[in-house]
């Protein structure tokens, strides 16, 4: 017997479109997932340690979500992400010391020290950082979405939020936006079966998914724990908005396998429900399918994970010899002087460079 | 030069600039079949289409949260709140999201938030306020309030140019009872410089918005020696203007109709306290409404709003001392 209501749909196979990835794509998917596992352990010894100022938040056991969703997307496409959501960062091109130093509050983080743990995003790669209030950015995705529609662009806004979000009367204007104005827009909810300690059958008594319905446009719900089905719904979603069907609403099952933050003991999660989702555990899972299912040898994939541990050691190293901000800088920066583009993010899977329509 | 009311300025800039840059668009609440709730946009649906001229679900936090968006890749969006009081329902985005990005990640927010603000009409407490204050207190955002229909249609378009978010009041009581002589074209008003509504040698009324056409008829009417300051921009605010009339004048007087504590009076009140106390030559006194809500019935309002007899009784006591 399980636990988790998810079950039906975590645990059911997913039939996928066999073209679509390759096996260096499969092979970056779990690079990607291991690299925020390995970052974020990582980050959180730097903040047991001390190191880190303020708080701590990782997402741990949802890897496959925020990798997976940004791995469908093309360079010019842009990116809201949440505080889970490191993987997609790693996929757009933000490195692991970045990351790391800007949880420290050092000069070479993503921010400079103007803001912490995870509230950045890599102007350059196309990304605008996150703010606390949730799901504020969902709104900003749409109006960058509408950006792209605006000027006919064959572009998508990819976000991401928790389904603690959708409790928020800002989540009901962002879809109904959408749905009336068909964005282009790719709406990532990740169901980790908790708002910080408040249970789903507390957030809500509609499934999210169903609600999407209501909204006029389709809400699809995905293993969230399982990188490929993610990458698939969302190339779909992303795929669709770019020829003009409007916004998609994917909602991911999974579990937090941390607390909301560091601070947080999790005392009100039961055993069961966090041994039944470790048995589905993302980075663990994947590993073992390239080996089963797609022809990796398993030397070749302990060799992965272990480049993303190196990896990550080298950085660290890198991200703790980094300078503290010159105080100077608290005061620079208030008022823009011009208006500048967003750059464009890495977009990793061989589909673009195949020339699947290159954008 | 063409006379116009304050709201045709505002029209004219509005369309000016949307000519001038196909990325300036507007969105809110009935603003294109039907125009806006003030018709600042009447006609510019059939000029510009729908799609420049956006009618926005009710959803305050959207339309800021879209334009937010817009603005980041690079359009000029242009939002109408119905009345500024629905900025409250906005709120979150403007300070939390389009305020704090250039900070935050360097990353521009170039936006027009237009707040028909102001009473005397009857509106009550959810069609009056003037808020500014509200928006001062947070980094990040550019703050003006024009006094004339020149300045009107100036500060608007250097606001839509701006690459900052920028909160543009409009006082309604100015709407259809202000007129002036408006350049034609594209024109410009640079935010945060301060005019010289009056020059004078004896008092310094410091105003903007509805109490400068009330500060200068006070001036009139009295036949005194009057200067009125109309500050255009709250932030920035135009330090050295303040000062220099302050200094020139030796007495002050802050004239708003926002309410009193904390208000735009009490921070310019302090600078001229810090930085000319020496030059005063009396009190600084501050004409503003009180801490109140704005009531209905017209003999509550009118109790509530600043009137030309206590701007001219505020004048002569200051003149007198």
């Amino acid at each position: 017997m399980t636990l988790s209501d998810a079950s039906a749909v975590v645990d059911a196979d997913v039939a996928l479109e066999p073209a679509l990835l390759t096996h260096e794509d499969r092979a970056r998917l779990l690079t990607y997932m291991a690299t925020m596992r390995s970052a974020e352990e990582r980050a959180l010894s730097l903040y047991k340690q001390g190191k880190v100022p303020g708080s701590f938040y990782d997402g741990r056991g949802e890897e496959a979500i925020s990798v997976g969703a940004a791995f469908a997307l093309a360079p010019r496409d842009r990116l809201c992400i949440l505080h889970r959501d490191l993987g997609a960062h790693f996929v757009r091109g933000v490195t692991v010391e970045r990351y790391l130093a800007n949880y420290m509050g050092r000069a070479d983080g993503v921010t400079g020290g103007k803001d912490g743990n995870m509230h950045f995003g890599d102007r350059g790669l196309g990304c605008v950082g996150m703010v606390s209030m949730l799901p504020d950015m969902a709104l900003v995705a749409g109006g960058i979405a509408l950006a792209m529609k605006m000027r006919g662009e064959d572009r998508v806004a990819m976000t991401f939020f928790g389904e603690g979000s959708t409790a928020n009367g800002q989540w009901h204007e962002a879809m109904n936006l959408a749905g009336v104005q068909r964005l282009p827009v790719v709406f990532v909810l990740e169901n980790n079966r908790f708002a910080y300690s408040t249970p789903n059958e507390l957030e809500f008594a509609v499934e999210p998914v169903r609600r999407a319905a209501g909204y006029g446009f389709p809400g699809v719900e995905v293993d969230g724990n399982d990188v490929e089905a993610v990458f698939v719904a969302a190339h779909a979603a992303a795929e669709r908005a770019r020829a003009g069907g409007g916004p998609t609403l994917i909602e991911c099952q999974t579990m937090r396998m941390h607390g909301h933050g560091a601070h947080d003991d999790m005392g009100y999660v039961p055993p069961e429900l966090l041994a039944e989702w470790e048995a589905r555990d993302p980075v663990e899972r994947y590993a073992a399918r390239l080996v089963a299912d797609f022809g990796f040898a398993a030397a070749a994939v302990e060799a992965i994970r272990e480049e993303a541990r190196a990896l990550v050691a080298a950085a660290a190293e890198r991200a703790l010899a980094s300078p503290l901000p010159d105080p100077a800088l608290a005061r620079e920066g208030v008022f823009a002087e011009r208006w500048e583009p967003l750059g464009d993010g890495a977009a990793p899977w061989s589909g673009w460079a195949e020339g699947r329509a290159a954008r | 030069m063409t006379e116009m009311t304050y709201l045709e300025a505002i029209s004219d800039g509005l369309r000016t600039e949307m000519r001038r840059d196909e990325s300036v668009f507007c969105l809110g609440e009935d603003i294109g079949a039907f125009g806006g709730a003030f018709k600042v946009t009447a006609g510019f649906a059939e000029e510009f289409g729908l799609e420049r001229v956006l009618d926005m679900p009710l959803a305050e936090n959207a339309i800021i949260g879209a334009a937010t968006g817009a603005a980041i890749e690079g359009m000029r969006p242009v939002c109408e709140m119905q009345f500024a009081d629905f900025i409250a329902c906005g709120f979150d985005q403007l300070v939390n999201v389009a305020a704090k990005l250039h900070y935050r990640q360097g990353v521009a927010v170039p936006m027009v938030v237009r707040l028909p603000s102001g009473g005397g009409f009857s509106g009550g407490p959810f069609h009056s306020q003037n808020p500014e204050a509200w928006f001062l207190q947070v980094p990040g955002l550019k703050v003006v309030a024009p006094a004339t229909a020149a300045d009107a249609k100036g500060l608007l378009a250097s606001a839509i140019r701006d690459p900052n978010p920028v909160c543009f009041l409009e006082h309604k009581g100015l709407y259809r009872h202000l007129r002036g002589e408006v350049p034609e074209g594209e024109y410009t008003v640079p935010l945060g410089a301060a005019r010289v509504a009056r020059e004078g040698a004896e008092l310094t009324v410091i105003a903007y918005g509805s109490a400068v056409p009330l500060a200068l008829a006070a001036a009139e009417q009295l036949g005194e020696d009057i200067e009125v300051l109309d500050l255009r921009s709250l932030c920035p605010l135009d330090r050295e203007a303040i000062l220099a009339s302050a200094r020139k004048t030796g007495k002050v007087l802050i004239a708003h109709e926002a309410t009193r504590s904390c208000g735009v009076g009490a921070e310019v009140a302090a600078l001229i306290g810090a930085e000319a106390f020496e030059d005063l030559d009396g009190p600084i006194r501050r004409l503003t409404a009180p801490d109140l809500p704005i009531p209905f019935s017209p003999p509550l309002e009118g109790a509530v709003l600043p009137q030309l007899d206590q701007m001219k009784e505020a004048c002569r006591e200051l003149l007198a001392y």
